[in-house]
């Protein structure tokens, strides 16, 4: 559903960022915008991950502690986390993320299934793996990290 | 996203303006019925009725087509004289005119309607009018298209051996180029003319100039029609409606045999190119026909067609249009898509809150209150403010259409339990958000409908309390201080207290020995599953009535009460927000979050006093207001912020009055501030928090959650009364 830019070169853009010192990425079509880290007003009963709404010019946007979502430990926020607005579907949803590192072309073809040893950790969220300078980048399957919590929250 | 379908397109806004030719027939026989008719009256009826018929025609909307064209020929011996518009011939008008707008929303929602009524009233209709009139058998126009002898041959001689019984027409059709424009094409309207009788099409080329002389976008072509069918010259016109004023057309009678039509216009065939083409001059149009322009003055507001601009009959013709008008000059009216309203109505809640944000950094930089920038800064307050009313005036609409729709409840429920009612309108043009309005409908009928069935007496029993036999229903709408106030009442007996406890007390609802003020009692109607007339009826009285209406209401951010007088009758009171954009809140603490809770909501605020609390059993604390008890819940234990307190000595307490009457006290941890907020909806299908109606934006750019309190305690009641809160999920 965010391929079509890949269909015509067989590359594909990747916002990469940081969570807990290790490195995730999305495809850069679904990113809307970043925006630094504000307080979010919690939402009562929310699954914890749910960090709360904040205010994006006026809307009311949904934040999701995207670490957490991922079963890694919860830290503190200081400003230097940041919000990735991102778009899935006509659902706008923040992902709150430690930093944003770069953008980075790969091939399609660099990009490898996941071993199914992760699925029986966090199912499904993590689409593809790749190396880039000898680094592995988890690739994030936006729809089912979003999708996960519309249901849990349902 | 798909292209729609223009004829979709032109279909829905044939339907938009059958509501205003609707509403403008409703208006018509409302004067005539009130007896403040003039001349003029009938004619506004007519027409609109006939336009209805005219655009159904052109949809190929049969049903909708017959019973127009009945209506209207009555309605055309109203208007040459030949019948009396009587009071029972106006209430027959009336219910033809509620079948009439079935008939076009259901032709508008491709559904159908139960042929039996519409019967009835066609040979009620037809009674009127001498039942076997010819006029009668005309066949319908029929739009689907039949194989048309569409010849391009210049000789118009020729196919005179028609019969001379039925009557022959020769109808000449000259398009402009504006007609074009306007998205119409001379093929349909060609199709139609041919589908009423038998028809030979020519085609006049002879305005056709070589190529290297072809002006592409002026259209050269016109055509002639003989048509031989059994109507008269006023259907065919009407098929012209939809173009009248984009093209030339005259209308011919070929046998001579109607002298009435004899003086008809000269045959115009050729018309010449430098000459603008003659709008259809009224000499066109025979002593029945339309005259369409006015039918502009006839609807209160009517926007020109989308699909066809500016009318250049309009400009040619304004003497007459002056004349016609009379009373009520259309205003100018432009139509708009909601979305884009709602665009703007957005917007300016975005204004009002970084106006907001910047008045409080202001004071947060310590700048004089008497610096410039500060007061600059109130002038922007009030712009902003003016800014914020005028655009939410563009979303309200006069109560009007919704009073005219009561209007034909009033007459159905009256009917149905044989009394004579009167509705009495008051305050047609006030305004109110559109969103209110439509959402008013179903209350509104519920409560007019008590009004008429157990408001009023019989006719016998108030004949003999000495009241006139009619009794009237009123309905009226004004604005006060900020709000809007709909009355509903009635002179029948008031309510009959005595009756009213003892049910209560048989259905359970009150202890039997409750000792009950007037307007306690009088509130008992709002409890869930209370009902006071002794049978049931069809209108009324499943027990579903009033606490229905009074959650709706509240739902609405509106508040209902009830006066009541013996013998003299009752009135319910609604009173609304101007506008569901806004709310008016009370702003709390809990917790160290910033909620809001409406204002409408809270009843009362106290400071709970160590001699007011009681426990009644561990974990279920009430306390005491008056001679009552009320529980109180604790928010932020209940919206999971933190555990119970173990003390709420000292704490404040809001007294939310519940949608069954009783009360709830909610512990909040102080008061900021009353104002209002502009509503944020929370996105659905992401997250649905309970006891959380929507989100607002404070002035510090912070995000409020406001609660719908009276959710939050009803699911506080079913928690403590299965198993102890869980609420760190």
């Amino acid at each position: 559903m965010t391929q079509d830019k890949s269909t015509d070169a067989d590359t594909i853009e990747l916002l990469t960022f940081r969570l807990s010192d290790q490195e995730y990425s999305l495809d850069i079509m679904c990113v809307r915008e970043i925006r630094s880290w504000t307080k979010a007003t919690p939402m009562p009963h929310a699954p914890s991950f749910m960090r709360g709404v904040i205010n994006l010019r006026g809307t009311v946007l949904p934040v999701m502690d995207l670490a957490e979502r991922l079963g890694l430990p919860r830290r503190e926020y200081s400003d230097r986390n940041v919000i990735i607005v991102v778009k899935q579907g006509e659902t706008m949803t923040g992902l709150l993320v430690d930093a944003v590192s770069d953008i980075i072309t790969v091939n399609q073809a660099d990009l490898q299934p996941p071993p199914d040893a992760t699925s029986q950790t966090a199912p499904t969220v993590i689409r593809s793996l790749t190396l880039i300078d000898d680094r592995m980048i988890r690739v994030l399957d936006l729809p089912n990290v979003v999708a996960f919590a519309q249901s849990e929250a349902a | 996203m798909t292209k729609p379908d223009p004829m979709e397109e032109i279909r829905a806004s044939f339907f938009i303006e059958c509501e205003e030719l609707l509403e403008a027939t409703q208006d018509g026989l409302q004067q005539l019925d009130e007896g403040c008719a003039d001349s003029e009256t009938i004619h506004v009826v007519f027409r609109a009725v006939h336009s209805i018929k005219g655009g159904a025609g052109a949809f190929g909307l049969k049903s909708l087509v017959r019973f127009a064209h009945t209506y209207e020929t009555t309605l055309e011996a109203v208007r040459n004289g030949s019948l009396e518009a009587d009071p029972p011939l106006i209430n027959l008008f009336f219910r033809a005119t509620d079948h009439l707008s079935d008939l076009v929303r259901a032709s508008r929602d491709n559904e159908d309607v139960p042929a039996e009524n519409g019967e009835k009233l066609l040979q009620e209709l037809e009674q009127y009018i001498g039942g076997g009139e010819e006029d009668e058998d005309e066949p319908e126009p029929d739009i689907d298209f039949q194989p048309l002898g569409l010849s391009l041959d210049l000789d118009l001689g020729e196919a005179e051996e028609e019969t001379q019984t039925t009557p022959r027409f020769e109808v000449k059709f000259s398009p402009e180029a504006e007609m074009f424009e306007g998205g119409n094409d001379a093929y349909p309207i060609l199709g139609a003319i041919a589908g009423l009788g038998e028809a030979r099409v020519q085609c006049d080329m002879s305005r056709l100039p070589d190529l290297k002389n072809l002006a592409p976008e002026t259209p050269y072509l016109s055509w002639v029609v003989e048509l031989t069918a059994d109507v008269d010259e006023a259907e065919i016109a009407s098929m012209f409606e939809f173009v009248e004023g984009l093209c030339a057309y005259s209308i011919t009678r070929l046998d001579g045999a109607n002298e009435a039509t004899a003086q008809d216009a000269p045959v115009v065939l050729d018309l010449p190119m430098d000459l603008p083409p003659l709008p259809t001059p009224e000499t066109d149009e025979p002593a029945m026909s339309i005259e369409p322009e006015p039918e502009e003055a006839a609807a209160p507001a009517p926007p020109p067609e989308p699909d066809v601009p500016a009318p250049s009959a309009k400009e040619a013709r304004p003497t007459e249009r002056a004349a016609t008008s009379g009373q009520t000059a259309p205003k100018s009216v432009v139509r708009v898509d909601l979305d884009r309203i709602e665009r703007l109505v957005n917007l300016v809640g975005e204004l009002v809150i970084n106006q907001a944000m910047l008045a409080q950094s202001l004071k947060s930089s310590g700048l004089s209150p008497h610096s410039d920038a500060m007061n600059g800064l109130e002038e922007f307050q009030r712009l902003t403010r003016d800014i914020q009313d005028s655009v939410m005036m563009i979303r309200a609409q006069p109560v009007k259409s919704l009073f005219q729709r009561m209007s034909r409840i009033v007459r159905e429920a009256s009917a149905a339990v044989d009394k004579d009612v009167r509705l009495v309108c008051e305050g047609e043009n006030t305004e109110v958000d559109k969103t209110v309005i439509e959402r008013l409908a179903d209350p509104l009928t519920h409560m007019i409908r008590n009004a008429v069935d157990h408001g009023l007496e019989s006719t016998a029993d108030r004949v003999a309390a000495g009241k006139s036999p009619g009794g009237i229903v009123r309905l009226s709408a004004a604005h006060r201080s900020g709000r809007v106030v709909i009355d509903v009442s009635d002179d029948g007996a008031g309510i009959n207290r005595p009756r009213v406890q003892q049910i209560a007390t048989e259905k359970g609802l009150i202890a039997p020995d409750a000792v009950l003020s007037d307007s306690e009692i009088d509130n008992l109607l709002f409890l869930p599953g209370f009902s006071t007339a002794s049978t049931v009826s069809d209108l009324s009285g499943r027990g579903v009535g009033m606490d229905v209406v009074r959650t709706s209401i509240q739902a609405l951010g509106g508040r209902i009460s009830i006066t009541s007088v013996p013998t003299k009758g009752t009135v319910f009171s609604i009173s609304l927000p101007l506008t569901l954009a806004v709310l008016d809140g009370m702003v709390v603490d809990v917790a160290g979050e910033t909620l809001v809770i409406p204002l409408n909501m809270v009843a009362e605020t106290m400071t709970l006093t160590e001699e007011t609390l009681n426990t009644i059993q561990p974990g279920v604390d009430v306390v005491r207001v008056r001679t009552g008890f009320v529980p109180l819940f604790d928010l932020g234990h209940l919206l999971g912020y933190r555990d119970k307190q173990d003390s709420y000595v000292e704490s404040v307490a809001l007294l939310i009055s519940h949608e069954d009457g009783s009360l709830g006290a909610l512990i909040v941890d102080d008061i900021q501030d009353q104002r209002q907020v502009v509503i944020k909806g929370l996105d659905d299908t992401f997250y649905r928090a309970p006891g959380i109606a929507a989100a607002t934006i404070l002035g510090d750019g912070q995000i409020a959650l406001i609660l719908d309190p009276s959710d939050i305690i009803s699911k506080a009641h079913d928690v403590n009364a299965t198993a102890p809160l869980k609420l760190e999920a």
